[in-house]
């Protein structure tokens, strides 16, 4: 079915999307004319095929839950936040906070994403094909970011449990991340995401991958006199 | 909050058209600032005129210009509802003075050979209505959409900024330091109608280019000397230049063809642009100055 934002409300198009009956067998979509606009297809909880022509402003799929969602263009601020699951695709470049504090599901992103790609994120996998911007995996809590390109300032600053794994240079490491040893677990965990996210060119081996030190997990009563 | 936008024609194709181009993407930033917009258009500059823009407030037209022309001879008045655009070959500091001393009342939203410069509280639609922005050509513009967050909702609190021949800025974001750079400019000779802090970063900027820096150099420099949280969009005769502070919180996003580059807070201000779905589309990165035409 396609909806075209130009001639339909932004509102009424989520909703439709948000209120599917489970009776109905015909699960593809198409939006045309998105013209960038906030929020499209935020809050989607069905196992839906969504494609959208054209670029999207901020919040594009927040919230998402089994819907897969593929977008044509680029995407503005905080794609996919905290999605529970499901996919989305963007096949252009994302704005800043892509992917910030989503628990689940895989995000993949064609382009380059910019600054505070992953921020808290809680579960989700993020692949980038191209390079992320500065505090990118800021106190990320869990999950998987991959980065075929480069990564810039502070990456992974006062993580926790998230692995990152960046195939190009790092400009510098946030507080607490290190360079942490490929395993074996590693190397196949990274092939499959590698192989969701349709990239076939290029092997597990050729990652780095960064984690958290882990000092500052507890506090230290050497720092007290810090506070 | 606050929208930004400009438009920079790099060929001559869409000259006619700017005025339509620029309100559609203030239209669209109306959402990021409600309560106020203005915006600067440039165009082909005149070597034997200055263009004096004016806003009259409560003054009456016929008025104003009874008593000025009595006292200047040698110039042409176009009304845009309260404001007024003023050709004149008399020079800016003499025709300043005298508009202060003779006309306290009436307030210079800017002045050059280039730029005419309109500025209002009100919706950002009702905004570009009065003043029949769709109907201006040009080279270049810049416009925003205000949500007041620093000082009152006045017309003097109103973006675009313009305190130097030919130049203005606009400014998504807040600056902290504002008050302090505000003392030392004062010491330098700079004058402020204001308590803006954006008002500040406009006489920064005027100030480094009197003093023979570049555009590019001068917001360079800024990047050290100005503390707070920004994009901002400076235009001179020739062009202008964009940049993000280093921490890049407040949004920005560029598209560029073979006619034009436009800039925006939010994509949706230049979805109607024409051919933008075939535009290099990208985000200024933090911290890097992006320049055109200067």
């Amino acid at each position: 079915m396609k909806l075209d934002l130009k001639k339909l409300k932004l509102r009424k198009v989520n909703e439709q999307l948000q209120n599917i009956d489970r009776k109905i067998n015909d699960r593809n979509f198409t939006i045309i004319n998105p013209e960038g606009n906030h929020a499209v297809c935020a809050g989607l909880t069905e196992e839906l095929n969504i494609n959208i022509k054209g670029h999207v402003g901020y919040y594009c799929a927040g919230m998402n839950q089994k819907a897969n969602i593929t977008i044509e263009g680029n995407v503005g601020t905080g794609v996919a936040e905290n999605m529970m699951s499901g996919k989305v695709h963007v096949k252009g470049n994302a704005s800043q906070s892509a992917g910030a504090t989503a628990h689940g599901g895989l995000l993949v992103i064609d382009g380059d994403a910019s600054s505070r790609c992953g921020i808290s994120m809680k579960g989700v996998n993020i692949v980038v094909k191209g390079s992320v911007g500065h505090m990118s995996g800021f106190m990320s809590q869990a999950g998987n970011l991959v980065v075929c390109g480069d990564a810039g300032e502070a990456l992974g600053d006062s993580l926790y449990e998230t692995n990152i794994y960046i195939r190009g240079n790092v400009k510098s490491l946030g507080a607490d991340c290190v360079e942490k040893k490929m395993d074996i677990k590693h190397i196949k965990k990274l092939n499959l995401l590698l192989k969701e996210a349709n990239i076939k060119n290029l092997k597990a081996e050729s990652f780095k991958r960064y984690g958290s030190a882990k000092k500052l997990y507890n506090f230290k009563i050497d720092n007290i006199s810090n506070y | 909050m606050c929208g930004i936008v400009g438009i920079y024609l790099k060929t001559k194709k869409f000259e006619k058209n700017l005025g339509k181009m620029l309100s559609g993407m203030l239209n669209n930033m109306e959402s990021r600032g409600p309560d106020s917009a203005g915006f600067a258009i440039y165009k082909n500059s005149d070597k034997k005129e200055y263009k004096y823009s004016l806003c009259i407030n409560n003054l009456d037209f016929t008025k104003f210009k009874k008593n000025i022309s009595k006292k200047i001879r040698n110039l042409k008045l176009n009304q845009y509802s309260d404001h007024i655009i003023v050709k004149t070959p008399e020079i800016p500091k003499k025709f300043i003075k005298f508009i202060n001393k003779e006309f306290p009342e009436v307030s210079i939203v800017g002045y050059g050979r280039s730029i005419e410069i309109f500025k209002q509280v009100g919706n950002p639609k009702d905004v570009v209505k009065k003043f029949n922005l769709e109907n201006f050509s040009g080279t270049h513009g810049i416009g925003h959409t205000r949500m007041a967050t620093e000082s009152a909702i006045t017309t003097d609190g109103s973006h675009p900024y313009s305190t130097g021949e030919d130049e203005c800025l606009v400014h998504n974001g807040s600056l902290s330091n504002h008050n302090n750079l505000r003392r030392e400019l004062k010491k330098k000779g700079n004058t402020f109608t204001s308590e803006n802090d954006t008002e500040v970063a406009a006489g920064y900027v005027s100030n480094s280019l009197a003093n023979n820096n570049s555009l590019k150099n001068t917001l360079v420099s800024g990047l050290k000397d100005l503390d707070g949280f920004y994009t901002f969009i400076a235009g001179t005769r020739k062009g202008f230049a964009v940049v993000r502070d280093e921490i890049a919180c407040k949004p920005a996003v560029i598209a560029e063809t073979k006619n034009y580059v436009a800039i925006a807070s939010e994509f949706q201000a230049m979805a109607h642009l024409p051919d933008v779905n075939n535009a290099k589309i990208f985000e200024p990165e933090p911290g890097i100055v992006y320049s055109w035409g200067n």
